[in-house]
């Protein structure tokens, strides 16, 4: 039984009108965006039953999800705080501002926090280079921006993000 | 009235809703357009307004819209929303912030070379804009401003939004298709153009959101209305994203041909107390660096003049660089860059990057060899014009510009 297509009919019909009825590999993105919302990453029976659905080598999916930044091979925190450290960043202070960050949650760049709710990463440009530092949170279906920050705004968001139960 | 052409929403609070939007003009032009004009004069009336590509390359919207063969069919439109060069913060805003004038903008394109769907491509970062777009869409649907039979014509028009996952290259426009396709991101080989070979190997306009944005205005107040601003071979308003050391980054509105003097000093606030000007980068990361000068600064920000200095507006990101910043510091923030954006496919740019960043990084870590610089220099100079696309060719730029102009800053960091 193909657990995407039944957790999510509507959206896939969606998705799939999108594109020519030839051309359905086209919805591999969307799909693999729709199969990471809940459990974080695409585990390897999403892999599958995206292949059935778009009628698409596993291999194929398995290559475009190594290709893309945002999609995630293995478990991470449940939230990914995706810090810009790229020039127009770090010429206001983005290097400085992820050690301290770090510093403060007590975990390195790449780690995730005991209790597996945060995972902080270094990113490339976020286009959002006029409010650095500034970093993304990946996670819940969602990515949203938050710029202008100091480690302290920074710290205290990450508190929150670490008290949340359910998702939202 | 708004004096914004671009930016409108600055001066019209709550333009982003469709009431609002059509109470100051909005889609009157695709009205004009789609009850009472050719496709044809409204690709001759972008022609000869001269506007230029904003994504990077400048080229003439009109001219690569008039590329698409009228037998070949479907013909489709693509924006592009990847918006991913360091120090581009534009497309965003305009998105955010006046979503529907971009969207009566790809909406004329697609008149224009009758397409009946149209992708927006939006890097995977935008989740938020896109979510809203699709909510627009929606909206222009109910409105019967989208879907079959608008206006009462034959006309019939979907616009749909597609989310890359995190990969600079996307934004390169044939490997922007590949990832509507279904397929890794990956430059393909030119010629044929997606002109005539592009989405689902179909007929293809891609053109950047900027551009859209601009296309509303051109229909509705002509030409000669477009041309007030800018210059005689860079006509109309840009959005310049200003960043790096200067008192007030940001996105400004101004017309082309505005100098950089005034861009940084009177718009940006200058730089920070105490601080001076060293160099500009005004195509983000993609940069040849330009030495602030006063003959750097005087120079107008039009496609031509920068091109004349060495460089190339781009995207018009335009980057900071202070008397504090070291060149080479910089070289290796760009090389790590396009090391992690490069796809991978051709070998002088996969390797080449490799080498950049490894070497800058070890200039940078105070633990290079005294030939380090020139072996630097020689790698980059190697690649150039051997890479397939325009991405290997980019990563070069700042570094061979770089040592060129503040080798000393190269030299500082090495152990004696
Ligand atoms: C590596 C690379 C990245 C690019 N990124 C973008 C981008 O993020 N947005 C964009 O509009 N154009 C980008 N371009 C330019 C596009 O290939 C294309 O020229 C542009 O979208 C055409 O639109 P325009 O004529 O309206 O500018 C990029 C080009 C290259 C080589
Ligand atoms: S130049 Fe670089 S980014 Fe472009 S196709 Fe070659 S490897 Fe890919
Ligand atoms: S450099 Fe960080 S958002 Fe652009």
């Amino acid at each position: 039984m193909n657990q995407l297509l039944q957790k999510y009919p509507q959206e896939i019909q969606t998705i799939l009108a999108k594109y020519p009825a030839d051309r359905k590999r086209s919805a591999v993105m969307p799909l693999l965006h729709l199969a990471q919302q809940e459990p974080g990453y695409i585990t390897k029976q999403a892999l599958q039953e995206i292949g059935e659905i778009l009628e698409m080598p596993i291999t194929d999916i398995d290559s475009i999800v190594g290709f893309y930044t945002l999609y995630h091979e293995q478990p991470g925190g449940r939230y990914h705080v995706q810090v810009c450290t790229d020039l127009p960043c770090a010429l206001r202070g983005a290097d400085e501002f992820l050690k301290q960050l770090c510093e403060n949650i007590g975990i390195k760049v790449g780690e995730t926090t005991p209790d597996g709710m945060v995972t902080i990463e270094e990113v490339k440009c976020l286009a959002g280079c006029h409010h650095a530092p500034m970093f993304q949170v990946q996670g819940d279906g969602d990515i949203s921006y938050h710029e202008d920050q100091t480690v302290e705004s920074a710290v205290e968001l990450i508190a929150k993000l670490r008290d949340r139960k359910e998702a939202a | 009235m708004s004096t914004y052409r671009i930016l409108r929403h600055r001066d019209i609070p709550n333009i982003a809703s469709l009431d609002v939007y059509r109470a100051e003009g909005g889609f009157e032009a695709f009205h004009k357009a789609v009850a009472g004009m050719q496709p044809s004069d409204v690709l001759n009336e972008v022609k000869a307004s001269g506007l230029r590509g904003r994504g990077g390359a400048g080229f003439p919207a009109g001219l690569k819209w008039s590329f698409i063969p009228n037998n070949l069919w479907p013909h489709y439109v693509v924006a592009n929303a990847d918006e991913s060069e360091p120090g581009t913060f534009k497309d965003r805003e305009i998105m955010e912030s006046n979503p529907f004038q971009f969207l009566e903008g790809l909406m004329l394109a697609s008149y224009a070379v009758q397409a009946h769907d149209a992708y927006i491509y939006l890097r995977g970062e935008f989740w938020q804009i896109a979510k809203s777009l699709d909510g627009k869409i929606a909206e222009l649907e109910a409105a019967g401003l989208l879907g079959d039979k608008i206006y009462g014509t034959e006309y019939s028009l979907r616009l749909h939004t597609h989310l890359g996952a995190g990969a600079y290259i996307c934004g390169e426009e044939t490997a922007l298709l590949e990832s509507i396709e279904g397929n890794r991101g990956q430059p393909r080989l030119r010629p044929p153009f997606p002109a005539v070979y592009g989405l689902f190997g179909k007929p293809t306009v891609i053109n950047n959101v900027e551009t859209l944005a601009n296309v509303p205005g051109i229909i509705a107040n002509g030409t000669a209305w477009f041309r007030e601003q800018g210059t005689e071979k860079s006509p109309g308003v840009k959005v310049f994203s200003l960043s790096g050391c200067v008192n007030k980054p940001g996105n400004y509105e101004l017309p082309l041909g505005t100098t950089f003097r005034e861009l940084i000093f009177n718009y940006g606030g200058g730089l920070p107390e105490g601080r001076s000007i060293k160099a500009i980068m005004p195509a983000g990361a993609s940069s040849s660096l330009i030495t602030a000068d006063d003959r750097a600064l005087d120079t107008p920000m039009d496609y031509e003049s920068v091109a004349a200095l060495g460089s190339a507006l781009g995207s018009a990101s335009v980057i900071v660089l202070d008397d504090s910043v070291n060149v080479a510091w910089m070289v290796s923030k760009t090389v790590e860059f396009f090391k992690h954006e490069s796809c991978g496919k051709c070998t002088p740019c996969r390797e080449g990057t490799y080498w950049m960043s490894h070497i800058a990084d070890r200039i940078v870590k105070g633990d290079s060899r005294k030939e380090d610089i020139d072996l630097l220099n020689y790698v980059a100079r190697q690649m150039q014009g051997k890479c397939l696309c325009a991405l290997g060719e980019f990563s070069t730029m700042a570094v061979v510009t770089g040592i060129e102009q503040f080798r000393e800053d190269f030299e500082k960091l090495q152990r004696s």
